[in-house]
């Protein structure tokens, strides 16, 4: 059925739509419309599960860490200081292997106090071995979160669906919402093999010696690389019962490009319509449009690119002493393939700056006239600052 | 000792706890009193160590093991599950050291007994870091020798009272137990057990190898730390009944600190002043349970 959604409200409605058991949540830096919705359901008996009010973010995860070791599915959302609170506990999930899912809104990290989208906060939890997923509409946002959790549930790790702050998590789209039939044959009841019963005592998580520990952490490898092959099945299904797919990357004007844009979150849809406006002047551009980060679609980047003349990165966020992050994994896809396309880093819209047509547009230019990148990052729109002596 | 219970045994031989150790003993009780339905959260704490490394374990329950600092948060998870599972009969308990609770994992401990969460939070003390090479923690009691409090910089403060701490966010049961006192210790726990809500248990659990004692003197030192009354035994029910269990007083507190040699450095002014010390709050205890010394 066809309603007029935010972005959190369409988190909201695909856990409900997952039949999620435990939900615990912490109301940090601010939390979103999302965890006040599931509270709603929850009180109302619109979803029959439990409802974790705790006292930090830390706890939060910890609470969902020993919710699924018990058997059942569990959800939270979060972003930037909350998620960073988590982030030894993000460990923890991935390497317990626990399918955890997590809404994150990615909004700044402080200081100074900024709640607006920014995905340093995601990204900088790229090595905690949680699948990332990232949204453009809130369409996407709503179909990520049902598929997140059969994909985790199939390799045994945690996953994030990240929304943009403001740009997708409070902006109202009309959102088709599945029906609980339609979901349920997508996605089983949860059914863990080891989990805490007095039944069958196991010891979960316990002291690992250098004997064990390597082979732990090469298991988790693998299931990363199996969640890559398994992300395809998993969108396939989906698409069979609802009829709509995204795919790991996607390809936008992408076989005759010269110069090809990689985007990731609402930027790809600034990007869409500068496409459109340069495409009409009879520019050959195009963009790659990156939703899995995590397990990073390291062939698909390579074989879209690797047919382009130049490479641009529009990066959200920024890893200091080095460059935007998506710029650095589209590099490292890239090295080892002859002859591929140099790769022009750009930074832009931190802290909830608008990232614009006018903007890529310009960004285009300046590439197509270059032969080369003039630096490893180019920040976009920077204004004069007086700064103190 | 008529105690059906004591019958029972959840753990194994095979541990990897030190000769003398007290958390050894306070777990083996605590199991015969709470049974095999029973889910165990164990955050970081000598019993990390202790229950043996993957994939052998000395516990014959289900265990998970947990972030230092989440006991009360990674309990309140598993319970909520076993609820939704429709498993309410299973006991949760956290089986924690002095670092995870007084210090690490106090705020998920006070965010959880806040919520009234329907679980047994234990505090197994031996106040300090052990498992990590004895540094002080806030656990640690006045005038005690760790390796973070060494020399002339031994520490210079009181140890943090956990029980009255507990006791404030008014939890329907709170009481102390002694490894030395095993009836009154599995008569706690089977107590904890029939109460619904967040249910706290304080247990002294002595370390010959941080408290400088040889280890066949772990129980007696347990001992008179209740009759010395420096470590009373009480029970508060929702947050305002006291009970004190035991009214020894047959020892000075000198004795007590003079077996251990993490106090060795002690001068008679100072064992003075922890006497004074140790009879302030034994005061104070019997104020709060309504009788007068």
């Amino acid at each position: 059925m066809k309603k007029v959604l935010e972005g959190s409200q369409a988190v909201a409605e695909a856990v409900r739509l997952a039949k999620v058991q435990v939900i615990s949540a912490y109301p940090i830096t601010p939390q979103t419309h999302i965890v006040e919705l599931l509270s709603d359901y929850v009180t109302t008996g619109k979803m029959n599960a439990k409802y974790l009010r705790v006292e930090s973010e830390h706890s939060c995860m910890a609470a969902l860490i020993g919710a699924q070791s018990a058997g059942v599915r569990t959800f939270t959302a979060t972003c930037s200081q909350g998620l960073a609170l988590m982030h030894e506990l993000l460990h923890w999930a991935s390497g317990a292997r626990l399918p955890i899912v997590m809404g994150e809104v990615n909004r700044a990290l402080a200081p100074g106090w900024n709640i607006w989208s920014d995905q340093t906060d995601s990204l900088a939890q790229r090595d905690t071995g949680w699948m990332q997923i990232y949204c453009e509409d809130s369409q996407e946002v709503l179909d990520s979160t049902i598929m997140a959790y059969r994909l985790a549930e199939r390799v045994n790790l945690p996953a994030m669906v990240v929304l943009d702050a403001f740009f997708l998590s409070h902006t109202y789209e009309p959102v088709d919402v599945p029906e609980q039939e339609e979901v349920d044959r997508f996605l089983p009841p949860y059914n863990p093999v080891f989990i805490l019963d007095p039944k069958h005592p196991y010891s979960l998580s316990p002291l690992v010696t250098p004997n064990a520990y390597l082979e732990m952490r090469h298991d988790i490898a693998l299931a990363m690389e199996d969640a890559l092959a398994i992300f395809d099945e998993v969108e396939g299904e989906f698409a069979r019962i609802l009829g709509r797919r995204y795919g790991m990357v996607e390809e936008i004007d992408c076989d005759d490009a010269d110069i090809v844009f990689v985007t990731s979150g609402t930027v790809t849809s600034t990007a869409r319509l500068a496409l459109e406006e340069l495409r009409a002047r009879g520019e050959k551009v195009g963009a790659l449009k990156i939703k899995l980060f995590r397990p990073f679609p390291v062939e698909a980047v390579r074989r879209v690119l690797g047919k382009a003349r130049k490479v641009i990165v529009v990066d959200r966020n920024f890893s200091f002493g080095a460059s935007g992050i998506f710029a650095q994994e589209v590099r490292a896809a890239l090295c080892n393939s002859p002859g591929h396309p140099p790769v022009f880093g750009y930074i832009a819209g931190l802290g909830g700056r608008d990232i614009t047509t006018q903007m890529l547009s310009n960004i285009y230019f300046e590439v197509k006239k270059s032969e080369a990148p003039r630096r490893e990052s180019v920040w976009v729109g920077l204004q004069e600052v007086n700064r103190a002596t | 000792m008529q105690l059906e219970a004591m019958d029972r045994e959840l753990m194994c031989s095979g541990h990897v706890g030190c000769p003398g150790c007290g958390a050894t003993i306070a777990m083996r009780f605590m199991l015969k009193a709470l049974g095999e339905k029973t889910v165990m959260v164990l955050p970081a704490c000598c019993w990390s160590v202790i229950a043996g490394p993957f994939p052998q374990s000395s516990l014959k329950i289900p265990v998970i093991h947990t972030a230092f600092e989440t006991g009360g948060a990674t309990a309140s998870g598993v319970r909520a599950a076993l609820d939704m599972r429709g498993d309410e009969e299973t006991t949760v308990v956290t089986w924690a050291g002095d670092g995870g609770t007084f210090d690490i994992g106090f705020q998920a401990l006070s965010g959880a007994v806040e919520r009234n969460e329907n679980f047994i939070y234990i505090c197994y003390d031996n106040e300090a870091y052990m498992n990590t090479g004895i540094q002080r923690s806030s656990s640690t009691p006045y005038g005690a020798w760790t390796t973070t409090t060494s020399g002339s910089d031994w520490k210079k403060l009181r140890k943090k009272n956990i029980v009255e701490a507990l006791v404030a966010h008014r939890i329907p049961y709170a009481a102390t137990a002694n490894i030395a006192y095993p009836e009154d210790l599995v008569r706690k726990v089977k107590k904890a057990k029939e109460v619904k809500g967040s249910r706290f248990l304080h247990i002294y659990a002595s370390c010959p190898t941080g408290w400088r004692i040889p280890s066949e003197m772990s129980i007696k030192i347990a001992r008179m730390a209740v009759q010395t009354n420096i470590f009373p035994l009480y029970e508060v029910e929702n947050g305002v009944n006291y009970t004190i269990n035991v009214k020894p007083r047959e020892y000075l507190v000198r004795e007590y600190f003079k077996l251990q040699g993490r106090f060795r450095h002690l001068s008679e002014e100072d064992l003075d002043q922890i006497q004074a010390m140790v009879n302030e709050d034994w005061e104070l205890l019997l104020r709060k349970a309504g009788e007068h010394a």
